[in-house]
């Protein structure tokens, strides 16, 4: 069950305790201050998407359309990173705002928040990187492991993945459908048939929204903002894409067989869950834009823990590594993307068990 | 919140802002920009540790005399709700209405609305409900009985009576530990001036002023024939209730109660948990987890990880309080959303499941 370890049973345990102990502290001291930020933030959003819709009319004018569709991009990675993410993380949940909670709020995407909330933070959350379990590990589309069968039309991943990465929206709706178990007979067609409706209702309505109303409201520049919405979709998605992907997939994180957590203790949990985690190196702004995704370890110990935290846990993390000898994968964006699409490339092909990390 | 426009030109509108704005309500699209429903305009101190809130509702407020609305406050970045009696008259017609509060010894919200709010600040007040209220047809006879903060509700009934000039003949007993405690003195002086029919008698503990069969009788010699409200502490509630009920006219009697009657020992760790749904109680020795002891008893509580990482299994708290496993803490408000798979009972528990 630890082979992915050299720690002791009882080290693995004081390793989750002190995290545990970390993970206290950050829950008592959350306040006013907290609050501001997620509040501040989803002002802002609202601001950026404002105003980036505005310019869009304007749009004849290059300028104005250059910056609109910057401004409705940025707003929909906010809206769908830094705070829907979170927010549905149930991270703000202890402000007790009904309207920023876990169980109220839905997001400026195809995916309905019902469903992505259990294929992520049920099954992605606890049973990341176990192949066969965990569903980003190629979204049951590319092979991520090598611990999974290769098979013909895996040749044919560079191409699934370009486009995964531009409808990287739609691919996250249809995520929890989960047509491989389907087609097995594991799922029902009819639990499908229910999640495909919900998934149907939701984008016809975001393609109404961003594809007529806002295009029609242009009247003769309906052409500007139709292709403004469209570019921003698509911003939106290449970035989400790029950072999901870092999180879990770079060069030295693990992969883990379904044995690995059978009667597995909060301890091992913690621990597979730094093995399994990559983190991105970058500035403040950065971390925002990534949903502070860019602290992949701290979100995957602590995924509740409000994220505007994670920066000063960070260091903490990275020290109990150090002691208990446990690697602390954190490197620039260039190093994290590079490795994972050179995953995609080799894992396309047999083989490829030497991109598996020695055990920590 | 929903735009619902009269003009029906305007209806088609709301629907386009609606697809502008979802997944969002338009409401909610904007809301971030609001920090409240409603506004504090004045902060006034009746009486010693009460403060009386003067509050501009966002929308109209449209209550009956003896109402409550829920309160929401922020403190410390996280929202508190306790419901508050309205003590102004719904007669009121500069839009405004005020709360009364007393301030509890280490009461969280009653302690911040009494020590700490200042004018500018904002609350979340929803619309208001209860039935302590008097009835459209006006009983020829009243008796008001009120200790404590109890007379908030009461005083909005009393001046919405002097308000649609009809007040009838009542008799209102005003209880407090000692004089200045008394909330509302000197207007209930000032409306017992002006309208002769309605007997205002002040009963002071401080001074062994306890309300007594005798003192009732003394005070009130036809109590049992007066439709009666009554507002104050558990202490006096249940002895009124059981004194009304002795003279076989219970149903004259309306109460209000401000907190929950006590049901469970708080020391103990055992105890009852109720789920409300499903009607199924069982009992607890506090050492399992609520989402244990349901599926135990055959329900089938939505979950997920059962180890308090994906909140798959949140459920909303009814009453009592609950121990969260992983570290001992024991938390439980009302209406808290509670990660069932990790928290067990303390006590008696009441949970949404
Ligand atoms: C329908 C309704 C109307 C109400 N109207 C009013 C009103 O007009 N004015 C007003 O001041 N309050 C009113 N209350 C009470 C109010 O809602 C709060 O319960 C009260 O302010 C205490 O809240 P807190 O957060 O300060 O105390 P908490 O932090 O909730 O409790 C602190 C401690 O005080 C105890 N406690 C709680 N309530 C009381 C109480 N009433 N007396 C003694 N001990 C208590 C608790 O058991 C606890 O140990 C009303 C309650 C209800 C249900
Ligand atoms: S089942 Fe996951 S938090 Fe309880």
């Amino acid at each position: 069950m630890t082979a992915y370890t050299h720690l002791s049973p009882a080290e693995i345990e004081a390793f989750g305790r002190e995290l545990d102990a970390i993970r206290d502290e950050v829950k008592a001291s959350l306040g006013a201050r907290d609050a501001a930020y997620i509040r501040r933030l989803i002002r802002i959003q609202r601001m950026l998407d404002l105003s980036g819709r505005a310019l869009l009319f304007a749009g004849v004018l290059p300028p104005a359309w250059l910056a609109g569709t910057a401004l409705l991009s940025v707003a929909k990675i906010l809206e769908n990173m830094e705070i829907g993410h979170n927010v549905m993380h149930a991270q703000w949940d202890w402000m007790r705002d009904p309207k920023i909670h876990s169980s109220t709020w839905e997001w400026d995407t195809a995916c309905p928040a019902a469903q992505w909330k259990h294929s992520h933070n049920y099954m992605h959350h606890t049973y990341t990187n176990v192949v066969g379990m965990d569903r980003d590990v190629g979204y049951g589309i590319l092979r991520m492991s090598p611990k999974q069968r290769w098979r013909v039309w895996n040749l044919g991943q560079p191409v699934y993945n370009a486009w995964l990465a531009i409808l990287f929206q739609y691919g996250v709706a249809l995520h929890d459908v989960e047509f491989d178990r389907v087609v097995q007979g594991k799922k029902t067609w009819r639990e499908a048939w229910t999640q495909l409706k919900a998934i149907a209702r939701k984008t016809s309505r975001q393609t109404l929204k961003d594809y007529v109303l806002f295009p029609v409201l242009a009247g003769p520049f309906f052409a500007y903002v139709f292709a403004g919405n469209l570019t921003a979709n698509l911003v939106r998605n290449l970035w989400a894409y790029a950072i999901i992907f870092c999180g879990h997939f770079p060069a030295g994180a693990h992969t883990f067989e379904p044995e690995a957590v059978a009667n597995e203790t909060r301890g091992h949990w913690y621990l597979r869950q730094l093995l399994g985690s990559c983190n991105i190196r970058g500035g403040k702004l950065f971390h925002i834009l990534s949903g502070n995704l860019s602290h992949q370890i701290e979100h995957h110990l602590f995924p509740d823990l409000p994220s505007n935290r994670y920066a000063e846990i960070a260091p903490r993390v990275q020290a109990l590594c150090a002691k208990y000898g446990l690697p602390y994968n954190s490197a620039s964006f260039t190093r994290q993307f590079g490795t994972t699409l050179w995953r995609v490339l080799r894992l396309s092909l047999p083989g490829g068990q030497s991109l598996e990390p020695a055990p920590a | 919140m929903t735009l619902q426009p009269r003009i029906p030109g305007l209806r088609l509108l709301a629907r386009a802002a609606t697809g502008l704005t979802y997944p969002l309500a338009p409401a909610d699209y904007l809301l971030p920009f609001t920090q409240g429903s409603a506004r504090i305009e004045a902060v006034t101190k009746p009486a010693p540790g009460v403060v009386t809130l003067t509050l501009r509702p966002r929308q109209r407020l449209v209550h009956r005399a003896g109402q409550f609305v829920r309160v929401g406050v922020d403190i410390d970045g996280v929202r508190h709700t306790r419901c508050y009696s309205v003590s102004s008259p719904p007669e009121r017609t500069d839009g405004r209405f005020t709360i009364t509060v007393k301030a509890i010894a280490g009461g969280r919200v009653s302690t911040y609305l009494a020590e700490r709010v200042e004018v500018g600040e904002r609350l979340w007040v929803d619309a208001p409900s209860g039935d302590f209220v008097l009835p459209e047809m006006l009983p020829e006879r009243l008796l008001f009985i009120a200790a404590g903060s109890g007379i908030t509700p009461i005083m909005s009934m009393l001046a919405s009576l002097d308000a649609r000039a009809a007040m009838p003949d009542v008799v209102l007993i005003h209880a407090a530990s000692t004089e200045p405690d008394l909330i509302f003195a000197a207007e209930l002086a000032a409306l017992a001036a002006r309208h002769p029919s309605l007997h205002l008698h002040r009963v002071l503990s401080r001074d062994g002023g306890r309300l007594t069969r005798e003192r009732l009788a003394a005070l009130c010699p036809d109590w049992s024939q007066r439709e009666t409200w009554a507002c104050g502490p558990e202490g006096l509630l249940a002895w009124l209730e059981d004194h009304w009920q002795g003279a076989g006219v219970g149903a004259r009697l309306h109460v209000e109660r401000f907190r929950p009657r006590w049901t469970s020992n708080l020391s103990g760790e055992a105890g009852r948990v109720s789920f409300r749904r499903s009607g199924c109680v069982v009992p607890s020795r506090g050492d399992r987890s609520v989402l244990e002891l349901a599926e135990a008893s055959g329900l089938a509580p939505a979950h997920g990880c059962r180890m308090g990482i994906c909140h798959g299994c949140t459920a909303t708290l009814k009453s009592g309080r609950v121990r969260d496993l992983r570290n001992g803490q024991t938390f439980g408000d009302e209406g808290d959303r509670v990660q069932i798979c990790v928290c067990a009972p303390v006590g008696d528990v009441e949970i949404e499941l």
